[in-house]
């Protein structure tokens, strides 16, 4: 499956009914190094736009947001259990957010593809 | 201020080969970040950090020529002048001597924090050398002016860079690149050098490290950034692993840990006014800032530990069995201790070490401790006796 992505630089990957969230490579890479992140309970529905995680580096907190309206069906037990780096090592594989359970795929439309994100990130 | 474009740095150049993050500081485009903020702090507490300091306010205040005056009474009258400012005792510094203190207004709140020297050289008397902070810079000299007007003259410095060379290994690179006598001299002093033209050099800074800083000329300054960057034990730093740095030595950062609400004495710089000064009660403020040195302050700057990972940042409100007692001014990520760190102020009652408190961080009320300050201890470089 392909990835979609958000101006707020979260990416958003469906399979069936489930979509698996995190920040982008380049968010990552702008944040720094992870010192915090804070993940929503499995159980808790969001609004597609809605405040969904915090991520924090020594630099700055970042809000996450939601890229798409769901409810969350698993949290990634890597970055609850406080392994950080793998947001910065791995932000598009390994250091995904969370899993969402999705009701309206279509909300996806309104989102960039690949092409279209790099060249977002080229303008920024 | 105006939206005028911010300054480049006499040095924008080097800096910009090394790094593209950048940002508007006090009017200034300043290096944000090198290599990473994480790496650029340990290097700094390893090695040696170069900071590019030039949008503060370096100064020298001077009695007018042909004073006819000499040595300590050339000193004791300029002294005299900015005393009417800050509550310290300038007077009383030895040649060659450095003192950290406050501009003070007549609510004894806390309109900069600012180093004043006396230099070494007999041919300098009656001169000082002051740096104040780059967001006040213009206040600052307005008030020194108005305050003295006729009796000395205010000179600006901005114009030069200033570089802040900090970390164990600083007395190394500082003596290799500029003159072996730079690792003798003492923490909080102050000398001039014949290199790369003719510089100014403190031995302090804000890292909580050994280190100088080094005020040169624009047209020399490119040479000494290139030599110092050149020592393999020096790194170009940004401005953001300089503030987790004075963050983990527990210095006060103007504007955020001090404002003209502050008193020295809620912010736990006592030590700042000497005995001479508290005495003769002749400083701006002297009312309030003796009555609080006396009985208390009402409140106090105290370190925070939260007892779990959450950073609590600046604006975060703290709170006691649910009552709210004060307010987070700084806080951030420890690298040295890989954990959040913060400062802010407490109603006098909880400011004991060991004191539990919460943080409101989004919502929510998260467990924290009241720990001393610094969080990683100072370092400065003392002169071993009887070597």
């Amino acid at each position: 499956m392909t990835k979609r992505y958000t101006k707020d630089h979260e990416w958003v990957e469906l399979s069936g009914d489930i979509a698996t969230v995190g920040i982008s490579t380049y968010a990552a890479e702008q944040l720094g190094d992870v010192v915090y992140a804070e993940l929503p309970a499995v159980g808790k529905s969001f609004k597609q736009g809605d405040d969904m995680a915090v991520v924090e580096s020594a630099k700055t907190a970042s809000d996450v947001y939601a890229p798409i309206s769901g409810e969350v069906v698993e949290s990634n037990s890597e970055i609850s259990g406080e392994n950080w780096p793998i947001i910065n090592e791995a932000p598009q594989a390994g250091g995904w957010f969370v899993k969402l359970k999705v009701a309206d795929k279509s909300e996806l439309d309104g989102l960039m593809d690949e092409a279209a994100y790099a060249d977002y990130v080229k303008g920024l | 201020m105006s939206d005028a474009e911010p300054k480049k740095l006499p040095l924008d150049a080097i800096w910009r080969a090394r790094t593209s993050k950048f940002g508007d500081f006090a009017g200034y485009d300043m290096p944000l970040q090198f290599e990473g903020l994480i790496p650029e702090h340990n290097w700094t507490r390893q090695h040696a950090g170069l900071f590019d300091v030039s949008h503060m306010g370096p100064s020298f205040f001077a009695l007018p020529k042909g004073h006819g005056l000499e040595g300590d009474e050339a000193h004791k009258k300029v002294a005299s002048l900015i005393e009417r400012l800050v509550p310290a005792d300038i007077q009383g510094l030895k040649p060659g001597q450095v003192r950290y203190t406050m501009i003070t207004n007549e609510d004894g709140g806390v309109l900069d924090d600012l180093m004043i020297a006396r230099p070494a050289e007999p041919a300098a008397a009656g001169d000082l050398y002051i740096v104040v902070n780059a967001g006040c810079k213009h206040q600052d000299w307005a008030l020194i002016e108005e305050a003295t007007k006729g009796e000395a003259n205010l000179v600006r410095a901005d114009d030069r860079c200033l570089l802040a060379l900090q970390g164990p290994t600083a007395h190394v690179a500082a003596a290799a690149v500029i003159d072996p006598a730079l690792g003798d001299m003492n923490f909080m002093t102050v000398k001039r050098y014949d290199a790369f033209g003719r510089i100014t050099v403190t031995r302090s800074g804000y890292t909580g490290e050994d280190g100088y800083e080094i005020l040169v000329r624009a047209e020399h300054a490119t040479d000494l950034a290139n030599a110092l960057l050149a020592h393999a034990e020096v790194k170009p730093i940004g401005l953001g692993a300089r503030d987790s740095l004075r963050l983990e030595a527990g210095l006060c950062l103007y504007g955020h840990d001090l404002d003209p609400t502050t008193s020295p004495i809620e912010a736990d710089l006592a030590w700042t006014i000497q005995k001479r000064r508290r005495e003769a009660k002749d400083f701006p403020g002297a009312k309030r800032i003796l009555r609080e040195y006396e009985l208390g302050a009402p409140r106090k700057r105290v370190g925070i530990r939260p007892n779990d990972r959450a950073p609590a940042r600046e604006g975060v409100e703290i709170f006691k069995d649910g009552k709210k007692v004060g307010v987070v001014t700084s806080g951030g990520f420890s690298p040295i201790l890989n954990a959040p760190i913060s400062m802010g102020y407490v109603d006098a009652a909880f400011a004991e070490p060991g004191t539990g408190l919460e943080l409101m961080i989004r919502g929510q009320a998260r467990a924290a401790t009241v720990v001393p300050l610094p969080f990683v201890p100072h370092r400065y470089f003392r002169p071993k006796k009887g070597a």
